[in-house]
């Protein structure tokens, strides 16, 4: 049903770049090749088609595999990482747990790691058992330049020299988004996991929204009667 | 031969041969800069377009009768940072082809009374397709005279006459309901009230759905009122966000802070706010969604700051000699010719291409008398420090009054030489014309910023920034009735500081690898501390340091700034006494400030109004609360 109706979407969303419902169609000028739609844009600006190797020893193409017509998470992580990482991916534990119907179906997890030489795909999937990480959620390694540019690529970078050159200030942000609705958000990873989830919701399908009110609003009435806590709380971290 | 110091590859050379205004007569570095402005913008050589060619190396180029013929510098939101391997840098764009959009020339629509139906309700009319979920707290008392519809979609709008630049893809404000159907305004449509006036705006939403978007924006808003003295529920609350097809009541009681409290049944004069805007606040969305187009003004008047120069303070009449200006600064994708969003950035985005109230670096003709302008930042990222450039006499000190830090006007005039307005602050200057007709001056950005970070540290030598609105003084001579500010003595004066506060507290606006602020992270549900209603209170405001500046918003409440790294606060060279609701925290700042939170109850946000920082949770939600409070000093 969800298929059914994201489908519907995805060709409202072609139309009406065909036509230019949103305004007026681009003008066609001398010399100049015909304006690239906005979503292949985006696409070819940040979502390099790069082979990269997943957890479970499959091989994907960032794009077509992972990215293209999804609805999706991405962030950036590495298994020795003593910082934010370990408590960030044990809190995305809790929102995959929130998000369980989803995550797999119709929503994909993506974590990168930072450090491609040390994190083969033996390692990231020794890490995902440790956390506990459930279907739908790849752990992703491949060549360093690619892993490099990817990071640039997708925005977990910083302008301040110094800071970007340390791992550690590439683990804090979050990234959700929807492909073909080009709607892309950040959210910090170690936000309440009751939150992290609603921000991943701002980018789904929009026939899915009153579900995703109901789904919230249960998870925090389930945390306000205090039948368990759906994560730890992370108010406080530190970095070394 | 003299080409080779502009590092021309022979590639773009040979498109550049291909032009024949090349052919005729030598070639200038002028000439090549009307080239570039000239030639079909766009023409793109290998993803190069022929202003990139030039880009990095040209400053402004002046004829001999003090006009600009091209400006071109300013590294665009994609090459701000080191490091991307992204780089959208705008075609050309000729500049001052178009007149600024002015409400005196009727060119910039105004805000006109609308018949809503249903009629507006104290309750959330959510059968009727409301998105307000809380009642009106204030609706009863403060009963609305006036009432607004206004219509959140889509429409094409020019920005520049430059024929090579195609209308615009925006989101913006139409005056009245969805079935009158009026064409969106970018900025929105200004409102002129009143204090006193209780007003009501019915915000439709009808923005196109997900998918149609053209690349950013989400179509789901709350419009935030910056800084009125605004019930919760009106306010503009970045979770209160209503989605399309809804429609939201916004209640403004237009009334003084003290009201309810210490000036019953008329509020404190002295707390009076003239220039405010109005802005989209969609949480996790906001840089998009007003880069996009949703932000417009809102003017303020009462019986002291009246819109008459011949009565009250004398300030310059509306809208004849009080012109407000709106700055933002964008991309234009030279591969769609639309605006260009950097979706994955975290420090901040810069423009290449400066805009004044909707146009690229219009015109505006004066009068040699006195005028007010209303000076407003819509960011997302960049700092200006305005200067008044005369470039046929570059080293003349061109003055001007500061009259307002935020559009609260300050003690008295204060005669500066520049006034820095980092994101969403305001500055009302008085800038006196007579005696220059026939002069031509420009409002000239000179603080240098690389990237979206900040201020790199500096200015620009004078004529060297960038020039963003051109003065012509050729009107006709009028009269003018307007006060001179240099005798003006003094405007209502500030309440007091010395109140004793309730609890003083602490904001370190830090970066811990994601935007923090006090080491905690944002959450809508998550309210960090409790102020008690007409309680005062004592608020420490920090930058943590790096190479980060954090212009950090309060909602609901002026402030009065009683430090600044120790030091009271400065009124030259710049302005930096007076009553504000954004203390601008440039690198390593400490900003101590003095609040009276009164009248009015309910969840307000602190943020850093670099609004990609604040859409990466550089926020923290508080409440006005009746009863209790906490004293929680580092919330």
């Amino acid at each position: 049903m969800i298929k059914m109706s994201r489908r519907a979407w995805l060709g409202m969303a072609g139309a009406a770049a065909a036509v230019g419902v949103v305004g007026l169609p681009p003008l066609q000028r001398e010399g100049r090749a015909a304006p690239l739609p906005p979503r292949e844009l985006i696409r070819r600006r940040s979502f390099p088609n790069l082979v990269l190797t997943t957890h479970e020893g499959e091989q994907v193409r960032f794009y077509d595999d992972l990215i293209k017509d999804k609805f999706v998470t991405l962030n950036m992580m590495y298994s020795t990482c003593k910082a934010t990482c370990p408590l960030t991916t044990a809190n995305l534990v809790q929102v995959q747990k929130l998000l369980a119907d989803r995550v797999g179906r119709d929503l994909f997890m993506y974590s990168i790691t930072l450090d491609p030489k040390q994190d083969t795909p033996e390692v990231l999937n020794a890490y995902a058992k440790t956390f506990g990480v459930g279907a739908g959620w790849k752990f992703l390694t491949g060549n360093p330049d690619d892993i490099e540019q990817l990071r640039r690529r997708l925005g977990f970078r910083w302008a301040n020299q110094e800071m970007d050159k340390n791992k550690d200030f590439h683990t804090g942000n979050l990234r959700y988004g929807n492909e073909p609705l080009m709607l892309w958000g950040a959210v910090p990873g170690l936000a309440e996991p009751t939150w992290v989830s609603e921000c991943i919701l701002f980018a789904d399908w929009p026939q899915n929204r009153q579900k995703d009110r109901e789904r919230i609003a249960e998870a925090k009435s389930r945390k306000a009667s205090g039948a368990g806590r759906t994560g730890p709380v992370v108010h406080d971290h530190e970095h070394h | 031969m003299h080409l080779l110091k502009y590092r021309l590859t022979k590639r773009q050379l040979d498109v550049l041969k291909n032009r024949k205004e090349l052919i005729k007569g030598g070639i200038s570095r002028r000439d090549l800069l009307k080239l570039g402005l000239m030639t079909s913008a766009g023409v793109l050589v290998d993803g190069l377009s022929v202003s990139r060619a030039f880009g990095q190396t040209t400053a402004t180029t002046v004829d001999a009768n003090g006009t600009i013929t091209g400006v071109a510098r300013s590294s665009s939101q994609s090459c701000g940072s080191r490091g991307s391997s992204l780089c959208v840098v705008s075609p050309p764009i000729q500049p001052f082809l178009d007149l600024l959009p002015t409400p005196r020339d009727g060119t910039w629509r105004i805000q006109t009374p609308t018949a809503l139906s249903p009629a507006p309700t104290v309750a959330p009319n959510t059968a009727a397709g409301e998105g307000r979920t809380i009642a009106h707290q204030a609706f009863t008392q403060f009963p609305p005279q006036k009432f607004y519809g206004i219509t959140q979609k889509a429409g094409a709008l020019s920005i520049t006459s430059d024929p090579t630049i195609d209308p615009q893809n925006l989101w913006g404000f139409a005056i009245g309901t969805p079935e009158q159907n009026n064409p969106i305004n970018v900025p929105g449509p200004l409102y002129v009230e009143h204090y006193n006036v209780p007003i009501l705006v019915r915000n439709y939403n009808r923005l196109p759905p997900e998918g149609q978007n053209g690349g950013f924006g989400k179509p789901s808003v709350t419009t935030h009122l910056h800084n009125g003295h605004t019930p919760s529920e009106s306010d503009g609350n970045p979770c209160n966000f209503f989605e399309i097809g809804q429609f939201y009541d916004q209640h403004y009681p237009n009334v003084y802070a003290g009201i309810n409290s210490t000036h019953p049944g008329t509020g404190d004069i002295r707390e009076a706010l003239h220039t405010l805007w109005y802005h989209d606040h969609r949480v996790d969305f906001t840089s998009q969604n007003t880069y996009k187009g949703l932000a417009g003004m809102y003017l303020l008047f009462n019986d002291k700051d009246t819109g008459d120069e011949l009565t009250g303070f004398h300030l310059p009449s509306f809208p004849q000699f009080d012109i407000p200006m709106v700055f933002n600064d964008k991309v234009i994708d030279p591969s769609t010719g639309q605006l260009f969003f950097d979706l994955f950035n975290l420090d901040g985005i810069l423009g290449d291409r400066f805009l004044v109230n909707g146009k690229v670096q219009p015109v505006l003709h004066v009068s040699p008398r006195r005028y007010r302008f209303r000076w407003l930042n819509t960011g997302p990222s960049r700092f200006y420090q305005f200067f008044l450039t005369d470039l046929t006499n570059l080293g003349a000190n061109n003055t001007f009054w500061q009259i307002s830090t935020d559009g609260n006007l300050t003690d008295k005039p204060y005669q500066v030489s520049s006034s820095r307005v980092a994101v969403s602050e305001r500055v009302d200057v008085i800038v006196d014309f007579t005696g220059k007709a026939g002069k031509t001056f420009y409002i000239e950005n000179r603080l240098i910023q690389n990237d979206g970070q900040g201020p790199s540290g500096g200015l620009f030598a004078a004529g060297q920034g960038d020039l963003i609105l051109k003065i012509v003084v050729d009107g006709p001579v009028v009269n003018d009735n307007s006060q001179n500010p240099a005798n003006i003595t003094a405007f209502y004066g500030f309440p007091n500081t010395t109140d004793p506060v309730r609890v003083e507290r602490t904001f370190v606006f830090q970066n811990r690898g994601d935007w923090e602020i006090n080491g905690k992270i944002f959450a809508c549900d998550d309210i960090r501390f409790q102020v008690l209603k007409n309680s005062n209170e004592k608020w420490t405001i920090q930058n943590e340091g790096f190479s980060w500046h954090h212009p950090v918003h309060i909602h609901f409440e002026e402030f009065q700034t009683l430090s600044i790294n120790g030091r009271a606060p400065a009124t030259s060279p710049l302005v930096q006494k007076g009553r504000k609701d954004v203390a601008r925290l440039e690198s390593n700042d400490t900003h101590v400030v003095y609040f009276r939170f009164r009248d009015f109850h309910g969840r307000y946000p602190i943020h850093c109004h670099n609004v990609v920082h604040e859409d990466h949770a550089m926020m923290a939600h508080w409440e006005i609360v009746d009863t209790g409070g906490d004293t929680n000093p580092r919330p």
